[in-house]
């Protein structure tokens, strides 16, 4: 695999969220992005994107979500950037998620979202520089995690 | 987002129409899994099979038609596809729901 990279920006609502996950998805496998992976690259990316669609713009203007992807032969980082509020304590929350081991009517209804991120991605960064949020998310791809 | 859905002996099948249960859709799934469980059989089959992705928003508006459903009926998934399968697997809500392979699986465990 040659050295493979792209962006793609879209305004900062579900809608358009929704989509542009989407189409991230399709382009990285279309760039080479084995099957194995595309399935926990897809859940983590979508978890991250939405996290700055309903928090980073809560209470000021919503704006663009860029995105950007590299990919090479063993790994994929993908950086998610947003002129949103920065993340409590300007840093990833430790996404400690809520027991299912409860009555029905307590069942979790979210929650989930940085605990997924963290158990999908390989490593996980996180810059607060010139007003704009920057999240790292690196994925390994080395053949072996897939045995 | 679409939902079809037929009664079949005892239990009402509720089919996705939509190849993702995200964020963008998941306060419109909650509704119309609202209006479509009114009533009703007590065994509920959410089809799956045709949705590919799931996000924790999804997988939250599930929950919540769970729960709309009340202690007395039951809600189960049937013919998750890898990713969705997945995000179950992970949070563990594959703990809390009857989880079929496929559609004809979850109705062969109704008449047994």
């Amino acid at each position: 695999m040659d050295q493979n990279g792209f962006e793609l920006s879209f305004p900062a609502t579900e809608v358009e969220a929704s989509a542009g996950i989407a189409a991230l998805a399709e382009q990285l496998s279309e760039q080479g992005l084995p099957e194995a992976h595309a399935g926990d690259v897809r859940i983590a990316l979508a978890e991250a994107i939405n996290n700055v669609v309903e928090h980073a713009y809560v209470g000021v203007e919503a704006a663009q979500v860029q995105v950007n992807c590299a990919l090479r032969a063993n790994w994929l980082e993908i950086r998610i950037s947003d002129t949103g509020l920065p993340l409590p304590d300007r840093q990833p929350p430790e996404g400690i998620p809520a027991s299912v081991e409860t009555e029905l009517q307590d069942l979790p209804e979210g929650g989930f979202g940085w605990f997924l991120i963290r158990q999908l991605a390989s490593d996980i960064r996180y810059e607060r520089r010139k007003g704009f949020n920057h999240l790292f998310l690196r994925f390994d791809l080395l053949s072996s995690s897939n045995g | 987002m679409s939902l079809t859905s037929t009664v079949t002996g005892d239990a009402q099948i509720i089919t996705v129409n939509a190849d993702r249960i995200d964020a963008a859709m998941a306060i419109q799934f909650k509704e119309d899994m609202r209006s479509e469980t009114d009533g009703g059989p007590e065994r509920v089959i959410l089809d799956l099979s045709g949705v590919s992705f799931i996000d924790s928003s999804g997988l939250g508006a599930i929950v919540a038609s769970m729960k709309q459903l009340g202690g007395a009926r039951r809600l189960d998934l049937a013919g998750l596809t890898p990713v969705v399968e997945k995000v179950f697997r992970l949070t563990r809500m594959d703990t809390v729901f009857n989880l079929f392979p496929s559609l004809d699986d979850a109705l062969t465990e109704d008449a047994g």
